[in-house]
């Protein structure tokens, strides 16, 4: 889910920042911390239980730290800081109305039947749901692209410390990868979550710095926007103020889009079904610690653009020169909108700091690829190797095909890397690959908790048709670009629109199908439903507690806060 | 004992280490500022608003935050 191209990164031959001594010294201990921490968990991940879902005994906060610092990918803050750079502040979406509610409802109402399944995984809870067959599809699709991806992230963000720091790019990708292949493989989950949090807080201590920096040299948020306005125009500070039309904002998108196609579908998609976070939710140890986790990562979900879209926009108001496309940057000597939160990093931090904030953009890098091996590891285990290669293994072959996964999982990501490397457009079918399968599971699997009629055909036809229409959409824009105004309903549409509308018709396509095929098939026995669907499950009461621990009532608090941020920015 | 370390017996929580972690940072930041404050680089090498000696007080804070994680989740004090 970021916006950098990275790939183009390669043209730039110039370094950004220059480290001293004691920048490396903060490098080397951050190494050497998340590694003493995976040694100290390998004792910890014995049983499949621990290994795999960190022996479902952690707290609200780590849950939710850890749900949120997976999805911090390898180039999250940079990608985002470059988009709010190109975009203005519409870049904020993905991380408000692209995040939030889909956050708060997936620890509300999805949380609950994840937690009493006592499922391993997503594709566990398709395989209760709607057989082996849904199962099956859902997890070769999710296991594999997993892996490829985090070698794509893994190629980019090498590609990025060559760029800042000079470093090889070899070095930057196999220390990176064997460390988080050592702590992984040690600690498993435990050591996977552990290691977020840290990486968490180690990503705000050294980031945080930027925009308080920046917002003294424009002069305050009131300096800011009227330098914005000047240098950018007044489009580049509305939210939603520029969206009734297409060719009226930055990112050539109409609000139906943003709204349906990223609030309602994408964002519902990632944040609900995506193993890789949800992963981390179903540690928790008990259904209220698991329905906090996302709303306590919703709380600081919303505060991350101050560190990532905010110092983009700084980027209009204090630096002395205009950021510009990797191509026109290439052929002028300048800089592109993807180096903006380096030269702000180089702007304000001396010795030290710069090396604490190149710590975060790399544990921001680690946090990423540790969730893709952790969560690859236990679907490749449980969904694929227990399911159809060794149905009856014992929990210490599990645990250690785990283990065995994990640093499968990181060669085969390394391997992906060097084949990124030389042949840079398989990057773009894979990250269109990836998106494929979103939208139409959420489907699937909304419809598999809410509503008891569907039936097992309905949900596998379901998820397979919305798979294979996504294809369909994004091959006919491939083949003939001008179809784009059909998908995203407007000749004024962009790139970042396609995304939006595909994934809103694909998600259609997979419902209606569901709908159609489960009335044209014999409806399941309300007994083999209980504890996966609502209305014919008892969601257990909650302990008693104070109504200010209760998970609804942070719900109300953090969406009243949503609703107050779209206003603030409309 | 916090709950995160209750279960398994473990005697050391994450609090802790991210303790360590931002008081080793803050310690190494505040002494990097603190020698750029009496040994101050040539005009030309320093960074915008030097003048507010970002390092000094950037790693005091961390520094202080650290210490008091370290102490508060110091596996001598959450061990029952």
């Amino acid at each position: 889910m970021d916006g950098m191209n990275p790939a183009s990164l390669i043209l730039s031959t110039s370094t950004l920042v220059h480290l001293s001594p004691v920048d490396l010294v903060i490098i080397v201990f951050y190494f050497v911390l998340v590694l003493a921490i995976g040694l100290y968990l390998k004792g910890r991940a014995n049983t499949g239980e621990d290994f795999f879902l960190a022996g479902r005994e952690m707290t609200a906060w780590i849950a939710g730290l850890s749900f949120l610092s997976a999805n911090l990918g390898s180039l999250e803050l940079m990608g985002w800081a470059a988009s709010s750079y190109q975009y203005g502040i519409l870049a904020a979406h993905w991380y408000w109305i692209g995040a939030i509610p889909a956050m708060v409802f997936l620890g509300l109402v999805m949380m609950p039947f994840y937690y009493i399944s006592k499922t391993h995984s997503v594709p566990g809870y398709l395989k209760l749901r709607f057989g082996e067959p849904s199962r099956t599809l859902s997890s070769i699709s999710f296991a594999f692209m997993t892996v490829l991806m985090s070698g794509i992230n893994m190629y980019s963000m090498a590609l990025v410390m060559k760029v800042i720091l000079g470093w090889d790019i070899h070095f930057s990708i196999w220390v990176s990868s064997i460390t988080v292949a050592i702590y992984v493989a040690l600690g498993g989950l435990r050591s996977a979550i552990f290691n977020e949090v840290l990486q968490f807080v180690l990503i705000w201590a050294g980031a945080l710095l930027i925009p308080v920096m920046g917002l003294i040299e424009a002069g305050g948020m009131s300096g800011l926007r009227a330098r914005v306005i000047q240098n950018a125009g007044e489009a580049y500070t509305h939210m939603w103020g520029t969206m009734g039309s297409a060719d009226a904002n930055p990112m050539g998108i109409h609000w139906t889009g943003i709204v349906f196609g990223l609030g309602a579908v994408i964002s519902m998609g990632y944040w609900t079904t995506d193993f890789l976070v949800v992963q981390r939710v179903l540690s928790a140890h008990n259904l209220r610690a698991a329905k906090m986790a996302p709303i306590i990562g919703a709380a600081f979900k919303m505060c991350v653009p101050f560190i990532v879209i905010l110092p983009g926009l700084l980027g209009w108001a204090v630096l002395p020169f205009k950021l510009t496309g990797e191509d026109v940057a290439a052929a002028t000597g300048g800089h592109s909108y993807n180096e903006v939160l380096p030269l702000m990093l180089a702007r304000y931090c001396g010795p030290g700091l710069l090396g604490l904030g190149v710590t975060a953009l790399i544990a921001g890098f680690m946090s990423g690829m540790a969730g893709n091996v952790s969560a690859f590891a236990t679907v490749w285990t449980y969904d694929i190797y227990g399911a159809l290669i060794h149905k009856n293994g014992t929990d210490k072959q599990y645990v250690s095909m785990g283990r065995w996964c994990t640093i499968v999982g990181v060669i085969i990501s390394i391997g992906t890397a060097y084949l990124v490397m030389h042949f840079h457009s398989i990057m773009d079918y894979v990250q269109a690959l990836f998106s494929f399968f979103i939208a139409p599971l959420f489907g699937t699997v909304i419809l598999g908790m809410l509503w008891k009629r569907a039936t097992k055909a309905g949900g596998f036809w379901g998820l397979l048709s919305g798979t294979l229409s996504s294809v369909g959409m994004w091959a006919w824009v491939k083949v003939d670009p001008s179809a784009l105004r059909y998908i995203a309903m407007s000749p004024h549409a962009r790139d970042m629109a396609e995304n939006m509308y595909r994934a809103l018709w694909s998600w259609l396509v997979c419902v209606i199908v569901t709908v159609v095929v489960s009335y044209m098939t014999k409806p399941q026995p309300v007994e083999e439903l209980r504890g996966l669907v609502y209305g014919a499950t008892e969601i257990p009461h909650e302990e008693q507690v104070a109504w200010f621990h209760r998970p609804v009532f942070w719900a109300v608090v953090v969406l009243v806060i949503f609703v107050i941020l779209q206003i603030i920015f409309w | 004992m916090s709950s995160d370390t209750a279960k398994s017996g473990m005697t050391i929580s994450i609090w802790f280490f991210i303790g360590i972690s931002l008081l080793v940072n803050g310690v190494i930041i505040f002494g990097a500022g603190v020698y750029e404050l009496f040994q101050p680089p040539p005009a030309d090498a320093r960074v915008v608003l030097f003048q507010y000696h970002a390092g000094v007080w950037w790693g005091a804070v961390l520094a202080v935050l650290g210490a008091f994680y370290c102490w508060h989740f110091a596996p001598s004090r959450t061990k029952h």
